[in-house]
């Protein structure tokens, strides 16, 4: 299997990985961090910090200066228009909880929030305790037999009570693409908010929100090859004004007395206390290496390596969850518990992942306790694959 | 500390002979096969122990002195932690559980990575059920 990755070398992680013979096929969890990016946070400690947003002095004017120039830079990686508006969170979590609170005061017991069957709990927890705290209805958009959203049945769901629509572009459990045109312009047709969770799908290609018609769209930077702790929330200039602010602090005031206070605009008035300077700076220069690559070359390796992973594990009669097109491949060996397979890959230095992914819901209706999960990223290579088949090959030998 | 049993000692002796990670590992299967079932009708919410990603059911015969703890997963490997687990604590009175050192025991048995902080294994959360169990006594 030759399917050299030209990118490996730019990934410390990856080659202390390979000294300890270790294999990560764990990047939808995390992913490993270019030098690039190590560069970026050194220099920035290394230079002298100071707070953002708040001091007047020449250290804190420089912080400032960096902070909104990667927030330019972010924005522009993601393709917003310039009237949009990005606000920085610790991560997607995050993203999709400052929404359910900051637009839950649109909401009447009856309204209807609509997700897919396939979300991560991250988006799904947040809407459901809203749904039960303000009596609102949680609508579960079903799949078909391929594991991937029926968009004719999720349109034909969509109701006047719909206020919310909020979905995965890409399940960490499935690994489809998923096509959401359609159902982005049906529900903002009637009038309901949509939220699309692009936390697995942004490190697979570009977001591009010109095309991408929603009205937010959240990710995670970790999972993006960059530093933990930084998330994503874009919100399109026709719907930054339906947020309320939900968390309050320092320098999100624009006055503030004992018993009143107004509040910034966003992105501002969003994010309060501190920020994740160093690692927001960091996250920008990321983004600008990755830009500096042949996207498409890259798209082509992980393509391919996508479709050797699938075909050994369909020629071994492994069970896979769904018909996967991207990115990872959930499966369980016939007779063989997730926990014993994942074990005895962990013996041999495999690094995958084992449960139910934090989509419980999902793993319950497909009848299974858990499944292993194999994700891929643009270091992985064929010697990685052929490991983790080997490994695979003996650990069902002592387990069958 | 409590001194080994004669069985502890040669599950020790049969580990340790081990040179290869295969060999750990069928030898777990073995000791895992050999763990009694427990019957369906007590694998119940309530045997549950919390925690594990991997269901795993922890009972206490009450009535049986020493106390006799009865464990099953549906994990093979698992399984034959726990029947390690079991056999070290075999014949012991709750006093003597409460103070053996587990990590101690599977670094014995070379198994130490086994004990993984990780909710992914829930042998943790199993010796602390086990504790709890033991209190309620």
């Amino acid at each position: 299997m030759f399917l050299p990755s030209p990118w490996r070398q730019f990934f410390p992680g990856i080659l202390a990985f390979a000294e300890q013979q270790q294999v990560w096929l764990d990047s939808a969890a995390t992913a490993q961090k270019p030098q690039s990016m190590l560069d970026a946070l050194a220099q920035h400690y290394q230079q002298g910090v100071a707070n953002v947003h708040r001091a007047q002095h020449q250290p804190g004017e420089r912080a400032t200066r960096a902070f909104e120039n990667a927030r330019s830079s972010i924005a522009k990686w993601l393709q917003a228009d310039a009237q949009d508006t990005l606000i920085f969170t610790k991560g997607t979590t995050e993203g999709i909880n400052l929404l359910s609170q900051a637009l839950a005061h649109h909401l009447q017991a009856g309204d209807e929030i609509l997700i897919s069957a396939y979300e991560h709990h991250a988006n799904l927890l947040p809407w459901q305790q809203l749904a039960l705290a303000r009596g609102l209805i949680l609508k579960v958009l079903p799949m078909d037999t391929d594991g991937h959203l029926d968009i004719d049945q999720a349109i034909a769901q969509l109701s006047t009570r719909s206020r919310i629509v909020a979905i995965s572009a890409l399940s960490n459990v499935v690994g489809h693409k998923q096509s959401l045109s359609a159902l982005l312009s049906a529900a903002r047709k009637i009038g309901a908010w949509t939220v699309i969770d692009g936390a697995q799908a942004a490190v697979h290609e570009r977001p591009n929100l010109q095309q991408l018609d929603c009205d937010f769209f959240v990710c995670s930077a970790h999972k993006v090859y960059g530093p933990d702790g930084v998330g994503l929330l874009f919100a399109r200039e026709r719907a930054v004004p339906a947020l309320r602010h939900w968390q309050f602090g320092g320098e999100m005031v624009r006055h503030c007395d004992y018993q009143h206070a107004e509040f910034l605009p966003a992105p501002l008035g969003f994010e309060p206390g501190t920020p994740s300077t160093a690692n927001i700076i960091a996250f920008a220069a990321t983004l600008e290496w990755l830009q500096s690559l042949d996207s498409q070359a890259i798209a082509t390796h992980e393509a391919a390596l996508h479709a050797a992973l699938l075909q050994g594990l369909q020629a071994r009669g492994m069970q896979i969850i769904g018909s996967p097109n991207c990115a990872l491949v959930s499966f369980n060996a016939p007779q063989v518990h997730h926990a014993d397979l994942a074990l005895l890959l962990g013996e041999q230095g495999i690094a995958v992942r084992a449960g139910h992914h934090c989509a419980m819901p999902l793993l319950h209706s497909l009848g299974l306790a858990g499944a292993l999960r194999v994700s891929l990223a643009m270091y992985n290579n064929g010697d990685d694959l052929q490991r983790f088949f080997a490994a695979l090959d003996q650990a069902l030998e002592i387990l069958q | 500390m409590n001194q080994l049993s004669t069985t502890a000692q040669q599950a020790i002796d049969e580990f340790q002979a081990c040179e290869q990670w295969e060999q750990r590992a069928r030898l777990l299967l073995q000791r895992g096969a050999q763990l009694q079932e427990l019957p369906q009708t007590l694998r119940t919410e309530d045997n549950l122990v919390h925690g594990c990603e991997t269901r795993v059911w922890l009972l206490l015969d009450r009535e049986a002195v020493p106390p006799r703890f009865q464990a099953a997963s549906e994990a093979r490997l698992l399984r034959g932690l726990l029947a390690l687990l079991l056999l070290r604590i075999e014949g012991l009175d709750a006093e003597q559980i409460t103070a053996i050192d587990v990590t101690d025991w599977f670094a014995q048995l070379g198994l130490s990575r086994q004990l993984s902080p990780s909710r992914s294994n829930g042998l943790n959360a199993v010796l602390i059920r086990m504790r709890e169990l033991l209190d309620n006594l």
